[in-house]
C-alpha cells in the first residue's frame, strides 16, 4: 500500500485517516527550537465532508487513499442511481444519492463532471463550474423591464431554483455558477 | 526589506557596543556539531572529510568564554537541516550572547531591553511584557502539572490533540506537541518569557529542584506575539554532566536508528578547564524582523527566499 511521508504533504493529497479517505487542505510545518518537529494538517473527510485538524510527527507516514478524480460524462438517473461514463473506455459507474449529494440539482445529461472514485466506486461528484439550463417554471416575463435590478425565482430543468432577472421567461436558457448557485447570464440560441 | 534588515542589524550591534559586549565571529564549518535529538546539522565535505555547518555558535562561544573572553555576542548565520516552513529556513540569522556571572532572570531583563528598544524604534504602541513559569502556562490550559504528572496522562492528551501515533511518544515530545498547539495560542499578547522548562527538556541548562520538590531546568523561551523568538539558559558548567547529556542524546539517536554525532572534544576540554558561570540566549533575527514588519512568512524578510536560492 502506498504511503506518504509528512514532507510530501501538500494540499489536494488524498490520504486514509481512521478508515476514511481524506483530502489535505492545509499543511503547516511546526517546530519548537529544541523540540520535535511536526506537521499540523487540515483535512476534509471525503465521506462526511467534515473538516478536521491533526498533528503528525514530522517523518511519520500515512497511508495513501485509493482516491482518483476523473472527468466523466453524466448519462442519466434511474431513481436509485446516477450513471456516469468514462469518455475513453466508455466504462459506466453508478453513483449513490449520497455520493451525488448537492450536485444532483445541476446534472444535465452529457455534461462533463468530476467524479471522485474511492476504491473504484464514486465517492463524490463535482458538477461543472458553469452549467446552461432551461427555465421550466417562472412567473411570466415583464418585457421592457431589462434595466431594473429586480429578480424572481425560476425553476430549471434539473430541479434547481435560482434567482433570475424579471425579463426572463419559461423556455429561456440561463448560465448558472454551480459553486454559488447564482445566475450568470442568458444564453441566446 | 533590505533597508529594514540592515537597520535592525545595525541597531543590535549598537545595543551591544553600548553595553561593551564584544562581537565575535566563530567558524561556521567544524568537524563536530550538536548532539540534539531534534536538530539536524547539514554536512559539508571539505577535502573528502565531513564537516558540519554550525546550528548555533554555542560550542565555539563557550570555548571562548572558558579562556576568559568575557561577555560576547554573535550576529550571523546558522544552519539547520530539514527545517523549512513559514517560520523556518534552513539558513537563518541568529543572535546569540553570553553574560558572565548572570542568571537567566537577569538575561531575560536584557532580552526585554533589546526587544523593547527595537520594537519602539518602529511602533508607538505599548509592548506588554510578562513572565510566566512553564508549569503555570501549562496548568492554565490542561489543569495538570507538567513536571509531576504521569507520562500516560501526557500521551493520552497528545493523542487527543495530535493523532493516535502519539500514544507511545516520549515525555518531551508529548509536551512539545501540547505546548505548541494548545498552550502557545493562549499566551498573553506582547513579549512573553516562559521559564523553568521541564527537566526532560533542559538541553544545556542547569537543573534544580523547584519549590514543590520536582526537578526543573533553568531554561527559558521568549515569545513575541505568540511566535517563539529566543531560547536561553543558565548554562550548565559541569563537564561530566554535559558529557552524560551528549551521550544520552546519542543513545536516543541510536534507538531511532539515526547516526550518532561525534562529541566535541575541544568543548569537553574547555569545560574541564572551567566554563565560568554564565547565562546565554539565542534569538532568531529573521523572526524578530517578521514581527516588527508584520510579515506572515519568513520568506518576506529574507534577502532571497529559499525557493530562489
Amino acid at each position: 500500500m502506498a504511503t506518504y511521508a509528512t514532507n510530501e504533504f501538500r494540499s489536494g493529497l488524498k490520504v486514509m485517516l481512521d478508515g476514511d479517505p481524506c483530502s489535505i487542505l492545509e499543511n503547516e510545518f511546526v517546530k519548537p527550537g529544541k523540540g520535535q518537529a511536526f506537521n499540523r494538517v487540515k483535512l476534509r473527510n471525503l465521506k462526511s465532508g467534515r473538516v478536521l485538524e491533526k498533528t503528525f510527527k514530522s517523518g511519520e507516514t500515512i497511508e495513501a487513499a485509493d482516491v482518483m478524480d476523473m472527468d466523466m460524462q453524466y448519462l442519466y438517473e434511474d431513481g436509485d442511481f446516477w450513471y456516469f461514463m468514462e469518455p475513453n473506455t466508455f466504462e459506466q459507474h453508478q453513483a449513490t444519492e449520497t455520493a451525488v449529494g448537492e450536485a444532483r440539482q445541476w446534472l444535465k445529461e452529457q455534461d462533463t463532471c468530476v467524479v471522485t472514485l474511492y476504491n473504484g466506486s464514486p465517492l463524490s461528484v463535482t458538477p461543472p463550474n458553469h452549467v446552461e439550463l432551461e427555465i421550466v417554471e417562472t412567473d411570466p416575463g415583464l418585457r421592457g423591464d431589462t434595466a431594473q435590478g429586480g429578480s424572481k425565482p425560476a425553476k430549471l430543468s434539473t430541479g434547481a431554483t435560482v434567482k433570475v432577472p424579471l425579463f426572463l421567461d419559461q423556455g429561456d436558457v440561463v448560465r448558472v455558477d454551480t459553486r454559488t448557485g447564482e445566475y450568470q447570464g442568458r444564453v441566446k440560441d | 526589506m533590505l533597508v529594514s534588515r540592515a537597520a535592525l542589524l545595525a541597531q543590535i550591534r549598537h545595543f551591544f557596543a553600548e553595553r561593551t559586549v564584544l562581537e565575535v565571529d566563530p567558524p561556521l564549518l567544524a568537524t563536530t556539531s550538536v548532539t540534539d535529538i531534534n536538530i539536524d546539522s547539514i554536512v559539508a565535505t571539505v577535502e573528502g572529510d565531513s564537516h558540519y555547518l554550525q546550528t548555533s555558535p554555542e560550542f565555539f562561544m563557550k570555548r571562548m568564554l572558558a579562556v576568559g573572553s568575557g561577555d560576547i555576542y554573535y550576529l550571523g548565520r546558522a544552519f539547520r537541516d530539514a527545517e523549512q516552513g513559514s517560520r523556518h529556513n534552513p539558513e537563518f540569522t541568529l543572535l546569540e550572547w553570553y553574560r558572565g556571572g548572570w542568571d537567566e532572570f537577569q538575561l531575560m531583563t536584557e532580552v526585554e531591553d533589546l526587544v523593547s528598544a527595537l520594537f519602539h524604534s518602529q511602533h508607538q504602541a505599548e509592548l506588554p511584557v510578562s513572565r510566566l513559569s512553564y508549569a503555570d502556562c501549562f496548568a492554565a490550559v490542561f489543569d495538570l502539572d507538567p513536571h509531576s504528572c504521569e507520562l500516560s496522562q501526557l500521551q493520552k492528551l497528545a493523542a487527543e490533540n495530535g493523532s493516535q501515533s502519539w500514544r507511545n511518544e516520549s515525555r518531551a515530545n508529548c509536551l512539545d506537541l501540547l505546548f505548541s498547539t494548545r498552550v502557545e495560542p493562549q499566551l498573553p499578547e506582547g513579549l512573553v518569557f516562559v521559564y523553568h522548562y521541564p527537566a526532560c527538556q533542559a538541553a544545556l541548562a542547569q537543573i534544580e529542584s523547584c519549590a514543590e520538590g520536582y526537578p526543573v531546568s533553568r531554561r527559558f523561551e521568549v515569545f513575541l506575539q505568540g511566535m517563539e523568538l529566543a531560547n536561553g539558559y543558565l548554562e550548565l558548567t559541569d563537564a561530566d554532566q554535559q558529557r552524560q547529556r551528549f551521550e544520552a542524546d546519542n543513545a536516543v539517536r541510536a534507538a531511532a536508528q539515526r547516526a550518532a554525532m561525534p562529541i566535541d572534544k575541544n568543548l569537553d576540554l574547555a569545560m574541564r578547564a572551567g566554563l565560568p558561570p554564565c547565562a546565554g540566549v539565542a534569538l532568531g533575527v529573521d523572526r524578530l524582523l517578521m514581527q516588527l514588519q508584520g510579515a506572515t512568512s519568513i520568506d518576506r524578510v529574507l534577502p532571497f527566499a529559499w525557493q530562489r536560492c
